[in-house]
C-alpha cells in the first residue's frame, strides 16, 4: 500500500456529526429513556403501511420516472396547493427525492456555483453546513437566539449579506430549538430574498407540526415562489422515516436541473414509499391531528416540567423538541447530558451538536410516550437540583 | 371533543396533575370539569381494558342476532328495554338489515350461554328468532390491538 490516502481531502476535513458521538454512547447503554430521537414514536398510519403491502402485493416494483410517480407527484401538487396556497406544475416542478436530506444535497449541488455564499441559521439540523460546503458554497452561518425565541430576524440577516450571497437557506418549523416565524416574519424575510435577489432553500419538513398558529410558508408570499425551493417530506407529520420520500417544489428549470443530478444519482425514489407517500397525501389527515393533538400535550407537559424546575426554556412552537437552557448550572451542554446519561439514564442531545450557538442548550424530542416523558421530567429535576446544590 | 376527554379516553388512570400539564390547566380546573362531566353522565365509568384471552379458565362471549317484532307504539324499545336488563347482555345495539337487535352475551361456560338463549331470550313476547355466534378470538377491542407489544426499535438518538 502507497501512502497516497484513500480518502479525498475535503471529505476528510468533513467532521462527523455531533451527534453521532453522542449516539455510540447511548447506544453502548440498556434501558436508557431517550429524549434523543429525532423522529416520530408513533407508528405510521395503517392505511399508510397497508397501500405500501398492497401496491408490494400487486407487483409495484420497479423505478418510478426519475422525477418520481406521476399519481405521487399530482398528489402532491393538490397537498400543497390546499395546505401553503401555491400551485405547483406536476410535471415540471415537482421532484420526488429520498427523504428532504436527498433534496437538500441535490437543491445545493444545482444551484450553487464555486464560492457562492449560503446563509443559514445554527443551531441547526446537522447536515446543513457539510451539504454547502460539500456543493462548493461557502455557508455563512447566522446564529439564532434564545431572545429571539430562535427566530431569524432580518437585521441579522443584512448584517450576513455579501456581493457573493447566493442563497439562504432555513429550516422553520426548526429543529432542533423548536422554533417556528410568523406571518411578519416570513414577509420580512421574502422581502430581504427579493430585495438582495437570493434564491431561497426552505426546508418545510415540520410544517404540520405547529402548535401556537397555523404554518406560514415562504411559497405563500406573493413573488416567493419564483425563487424559492420549497422542501417538504413525509417523514415527520405522517410518521414515515423509514419510507424515505421527500420532495422539491421549485421554478421548473430548477427543477429540471436537480432532477438530472437526482437521476444520475439515485434513478428514482422508492417506489414502495412513493406509493406509501400517496395514499398519506390523500387520506393522512386524520392520523396527522391525532398526532399532532398528542405532541401538543407532551410539549405543554415538557414546558411546564421545565419552569417548575426553574430551567429556562422558550416556547417552542413547532416541531417536536424543546430547547431548554442549562448554560447557568455550570457545566457546558455536553457534560450535562453525559452525566445525565450516567446518573439516571435518560438520553439528550448537547445543544452544540448542532452548532456553536447551541452551547449551554439541550434538545429534549418529544417523540417519546408521555410515561417516558414524565419520568425524564422527574428524573431530570433531581438531577438539576442536584448540580445547583453543588454549586453553592 | 373536550381535550380532557380525549386524554381520558387513551388512558383513564392520567392523574389530575398531569392532565393540567398537558392542558396549560391546574389540577383543580381538571378536577372541576371532570366531575361536571361526570354529574352530567357525559362520563359513565372508569375500567380496565383486560385482555381476557390471558386469563385462566373459560370465559364465554356470544355474539346473537334477534329479531323481534317491532310494536305500533314504541317500536323495538320495549323489548330491547326488556332484554338489555339482563346482566348477561354487555353490549346491545339496534341494527339495521336481516335482524334487529346485536347482543353482546358473557357467560362462564357454553351451557350457560345457551341457556340463557334457549330459556330466556328466545321465549320473550315479541323475539321471533335467534341466531348464536360464540367468539373464538379478541384481536381487537375499543381500538385497542391485544396480542403483541409495541416494540420500539428507532435508532436511540438521531438527528
Amino acid at each position: 500500500m502507497s501512502n497516497r490516502s484513500q480518502v479525498a481531502a475535503h471529505v476528510k476535513a468533513l467532521p462527523f456529526s455531533g451527534i453521532r458521538k453522542f449516539f455510540d454512547i447511548v447506544a453502548s447503554r440498556k434501558d436508557v429513556i431517550s429524549l434523543g430521537v429525532g423522529e416520530p414514536d408513533f407508528d405510521t398510519p395503517w392505511t399508510v403501511r397497508e397501500a405500501a403491502v398492497w401496491s408490494l402485493e400487486r407487483g409495484a416494483t420497479h423505478y418510478t420516472s426519475n422525477r418520481g410517480d406521476p399519481d405521487l407527484r399530482k398528489a402532491i401538487a393538490g397537498y400543497v396547493a390546499r395546505q401553503f396556497g401555491a400551485t405547483y406544475d406536476w410535471e415540471r416542478e415537482i421532484l420526488v427525492t429520498v427523504g428532504v436530506s436527498e433534496a437538500i444535497d441535490v437543491a445545493l449541488r444545482t444551484i450553487l456555483n464555486p464560492g457562492d455564499e449560503v446563509i443559514y441559521h445554527e443551531p441547526c439540523f446537522v447536515s446543513y453546513r457539510p451539504s454547502i460546503i460539500l456543493a462548493g458554497g461557502v455557508p455563512v452561518c447566522v446564529e439564532t437566539r434564545r431572545e429571539d425565541e430562535f427566530r431569524l430576524t432580518r437585521d441579522m440577516l443584512e448584517k450576513a449579506v455579501t456581493p457573493k450571497t447566493r442563497v439562504l437557506m432555513l429550516n422553520f418549523p426548526c429543529n432542533p430549538t423548536g422554533a417556528v416565524l410568523g406571518q411578519k416574519d416570513v414577509e420580512d424575510i421574502a422581502d430581504f430574498c427579493m430585495k438582495h435577489d437570493l434564491l431561497l432553500l426552505t426546508d418545510e419538513i415540520y410544517a404540520e407540526l405547529t402548535y401556537e398558529s397555523k404554518h406560514v410558508s415562504f411559497i405563500s408570499v406573493p413573488g416567493m415562489k419564483e425563487r424559492t425551493i420549497f422542501l417538504h417530506g413525509m417523514s415527520k407529520a405522517w410518521a414515515m422515516t423509514g419510507f424515505r420520500i421527500g420532495y422539491a417544489c421549485a421554478p421548473a428549470e430548477v427543477s429540471e436541473n436537480m432532477m438530472k443530478l437526482h437521476q444520475y444519482a439515485i434513478m428514482s425514489a422508492p417506489t414502495t414509499g412513493q406509493k406509501a407517500a400517496a395514499e398519506a397525501l390523500e387520506r393522512g389527515d386524520a392520523a396527522v391531528a391525532e398526532m399532532v393533538a398528542e405532541y401538543n400535550r407532551r410539549r405543554n407537559y415538557l414546558i411546564a416540567a421545565f419552569a417548575d424546575m426553574g430551567v429556562p426554556c422558550h416556547t417552542p412552537a413547532g416541531a417536536f423538541y424543546a430547547f431548554p437552557y442549562i448554560g447557568d448550572l455550570g457545566v457546558s451542554s455536553e457534560e450535562f447530558a453525559m452525566r445525565f446519561l450516567e446518573g439516571h439514564g435518560v438520553a439528550v442531545v448537547p445543544g452544540d451538536a448542532f452548532g456553536q450557538s447551541g452551547a449551554g442548550f439541550l434538545r429534549c424530542a418529544y417523540a417519546t410516550s408521555m410515561d417516558n416523558i414524565r419520568e425524564a421530567m422527574a428524573r431530570l429535576s433531581v438531577f438539576v437540583d442536584g448540580l445547583r446544590s453543588r454549586k453553592t | 371533543m373536550s381535550e380532557i376527554l380525549d386524554i381520558l379516553k387513551k388512558n383513564a388512570r392520567t392523574s389530575l396533575e398531569d392532565i393540567a400539564k398537558m392542558i396549560r390547566s391546574t389540577p383543580e380546573e381538571v378536577a372541576a370539569r371532570i366531575e361536571a362531566y361526570e354529574k352530567a353522565g357525559t362520563i359513565r365509568g372508569y375500567r380496565a381494558l383486560v385482555n381476557e384471552d390471558h386469563l385462566p379458565g373459560e370465559r364465554v362471549t356470544a355474539v346473537i342476532e334477534v329479531k323481534v317484532q317491532p310494536e305500533r307504539e314504541g317500536g323495538f324499545d320495549r323489548v330491547a328495554r326488556r332484554i338489555s336488563g339482563f346482566p348477561e347482555v354487555v353490549n346491545m345495539y339496534l341494527m339495521s338489515g336481516k335482524y334487529d337487535l346485536l347482543l353482546f352475551v358473557d357467560g362462564d361456560t357454553l351451557r350457560e350461554v345457551a341457556s340463557f338463549v334457549s330459556e330466556r331470550l328466545a321465549t320473550l313476547d315479541g323475539v321471533l328468532s335467534t341466531g348464536t355466534h360464540f367468539m373464538l378470538k379478541t384481536y381487537k377491542q375499543d381500538g385497542v390491538l391485544m396480542d403483541g407489544d409495541k416494540v420500539d426499535d428507532r435508532l436511540q438518538v438521531s438527528p
